[in-house]
């Protein structure tokens, strides 16, 4: 159980400077998973908390203490990495205790703990194998095991899951989520996939080119996005991003200037029954993709293409489409990405190829 | 040729049960001769190239057990009619052969156990420190792997004998106490080996030399079993520096009795020679064929991660 808290941290490498005054509190037992696109500096933020690499300028505190000059293996932390990073010579019991080892625990309390994990983690008949042997799920379950037995203050896993085929990343995936609410301890996480961060993450750290974007609830982010760049990183498909560059006749009420104008793809109505409050859009049908119980259209505007995502609805026929977003749907941003609130649209303008009804 | 039949039948039976378009199962017909002519052909080449190899061996093999003028018949008989055993005995007999057998293992063996403990934390820090100079120190001892011992004899032999080293042990076996070869060879296998499997061990509390030993070490054991093999032949066989250091007994070595043997028995007993050769290859070839496993895994080791 640990809070983590970076302050002011900075990161060079040679002349490049891949992180910049980055300061963030990482709650004492949540699950927060930081997430953006590769080369974003997730993973080398992720590096320094547990010690294999050194940031070049700022503090790392794990609770009370900074741990600028621990080592690595005295910050009590865990980690998980992408390719396992399993001991090859050695057996998965070999694995599982070699960390207790080196910390000296005696041989009958050693035996009990990988023991222990070894049931929960459902290695029990494999401890004498070689990882060689094993599957990918399984060495995925030996390097978490290797990582719980030390119970660790902190838990630190790099893409864990990205080496795995599709059904056993969901299943690890609710058995990650399992571990932690079992575990109760801090578990930062990083990914790339924004589908893994909004299921599994209590927190979510959204990072781009090497500065946290917004940091805040699942839900908050989706619904409360701070910028374009979050805006569009989250949700499948992402949000819809009209450039108002070129855009005539939208009358917008703002103290800020406009830049672009977004929506997510689920509040976009198709051929509304009755009228709608708010931007009217009418284009064509490029794609329709159903997934059963969910479609998702791809429409072509005269504003530019955008997704519209229906539920429970009977596939749209039709090429020609309406759709329709409500006033309080959408959303503001200003030229450089920054969210703006508190603008909104005159009523009953026309913009070319849309309406404001 | 069994195993060529085999192969003739898989094509010819594709070939009878497509449609019988003419041309077209002809043209599988030739193409299975062909298949069977270059199988042969590559047999035949591997089999010429097993008796460039294998043939001196057993020359060697059959000479040792000829009588003298039997060694001399032209052309030569390769199996001897009644092998004369006695020539192993004649040759062992024809110095202190257990002394030289047992300087040979003394200074085999050490310098083998100095070379471990040289060679592996060398490669290891060249392989995975960063430190002021790495380079230009490779380099150098990537340089000393190009200089022919012959041209450097002379001095390390006058270094040798101002510490009163000749006709000892030690003489013979501090000259050979690192290897660029195994620092290189091994170097490199450590070089393969992934970062997060270090970094994991740091996070696992490992401290640096129980990484080397517990990890990366066992890691690269096909590596090194290789090279162990490779310096245990060549100072086994070495026959220049013994010779050059040695003036009696006390530190000479099997190569150096072999070779007196022409001496002892006068110039042209080839029998007795090649009976001490057999007594000096032996050894070798047993831990050759122990290790064979080890050593062909070495050398595949790198496809399989």
């Amino acid at each position: 159980m640990a809070r983590i808290l970076l302050k002011g941290i900075s990161k060079t490498f040679k002349d490049e400077t891949v992180i910049q005054d980055l300061n963030l509190e990482i709650k004492d037992g949540s699950f927060t998973v930081l997430v953006g696109p590769s080369g974003c500096g997730k993973s080398t933020t992720l590096r320094m908390v547990a010690g294999l690499e050194k940031q070049s300028g700022g503090e790392i505190w794990i609770d009370d203490t900074c741990v600028n000059d621990t080592p690595p293996g005295m910050r009590d932390v865990a980690m998980v990495f992408q390719n396992y990073a399993l001991y090859p010579t050695m057996t998965v019991r070999g694995n599982i205790e070699f960390g207790l080892k080196n910390r000296g625990v005696p041989r009958n309390e050693r035996d009990k703990l990988v023991k222990d994990i070894s049931e929960i983690v459902g290695l029990a008949p494999f401890l004498d194998k070689k990882p060689q042997s094993l599957s990918g799920g399984q060495r995925q379950r030996v390097a978490l095991a290797r990582a719980m037995v030390k119970k660790p203050k902190v838990f630190i896993l790099d893409e864990p899951l990205s080496n795995l085929d599709a059904k056993l990343r969901n299943q690890m995936r609710t058995e990650l989520i399992q571990l932690h609410k079992r575990l109760g301890t801090t578990f930062v996480y990083v990914t790339h996939d924004q589908v893994e961060a909004m299921s599994m993450g209590d927190e979510i750290v959204v990072m781009n080119k090497g500065a946290i974007q917004q940091a805040d609830s699942p839900m908050k982010l989706y619904q409360d996005p701070a910028n374009l760049f979050t805006a569009q990183f989250i949700g499948t498909p992402a949000m819809n991003i009209i450039d108002m560059q070129g855009m005539k006749g939208l009358n917008i009420r703002s103290d800020r200037p406009v830049g672009f104008i977004g929506f997510r793809p689920e509040q976009g109505l198709l051929n509304p029954d009755r009228p709608v409050e708010g931007l009217v859009l009418k284009g064509d049908i490029l794609t329709r993709e159903s997934l059963g119980a969910e479609n998702i259209y791809q429409i072509r505007s005269d504003a530019g293409t955008f997704f519209v995502k229906t539920f429970l609805r009977p596939l749209e026929p039709a090429d020609a489409v309406t759709v329709a977003v409500p006033h309080d749907q959408l959303y503001y941003f200003g030229p450089d990405g920054g969210r703006i609130y508190g603008a909104g649209m005159q009523e009953r303008a026309l913009i070319a190829g849309g309406a404001i009804v | 040729m069994k195993a060529a039949n085999r192969a003739i039948e898989g094509p010819i039976r594709a070939a009878a049960g497509t449609p019988m378009n003419g041309i077209r199962s002809k043209r599988a017909l030739l193409r299975t001769i062909m298949n069977v002519v270059l199988r042969l052909a590559n047999a035949a080449g591997l089999l010429l190239l097993v008796l460039i190899f294998a043939l001196p061996f057993v020359w060697m093999l059959s000479t040792s057990l000829k009588t003298l003028p039997e060694t001399m018949i032209f052309p030569p008989e390769w199996i001897p009619r009644n092998p004369v055993w006695k020539n192993y005995v004649d040759a062992w007999n024809t110095g202190p052969f257990l002394h030289y057998m047992t300087n040979s293992v003394i200074i085999a063996v050490s310098i083998l156990l100095l070379q471990m403990l040289t060679i592996i934390p060398a490669s290891y820090a060249f392989a995975r420190y960063k430190f002021a100079g790495s380079g230009f120190l490779f380099s150098i001892v990537m340089v000393t792997l190009m200089i022919p011992s012959q041209l450097i004899f002379l001095p390390v032999y006058l270094e040798l004998s101002a510490f009163k080293l000749l006709n000892t042990h030690l003489g013979l076996i501090l000259p050979f106490a690192s290897s660029a070869f195994g620092i290189f060879l091994l170097r490199q296998a450590f070089r393969q080996i992934s970062d997060e499997l270090i970094e994991a061990a740091r996070l696992d509390q490992a401290a640096e030399w129980k990484i080397i030993v517990r990890i990366m070490v066992p890691m690269v054991k096909p590596v090194l079993v290789t090279f162990a093999l490779f310096s245990f032949i060549a100072h086994w066989n070495d026959y220049f520096w013994p010779l050059v250091m040695t003036t009696n007994e006390t530190a000479r070595t099997l190569p150096i009795g072999i070779a007196k043997i022409r001496e002892v028995e006068g110039v042209g007993t080839w029998n007795i020679l090649m009976a001490g050769n057999l007594i000096l290859v032996a050894p070798i070839l047993v831990v050759f064929f122990l290790s064979q496993r080890q050593i062909i895994k070495a050398f595949v080791y790198n496809g399989v991660k």
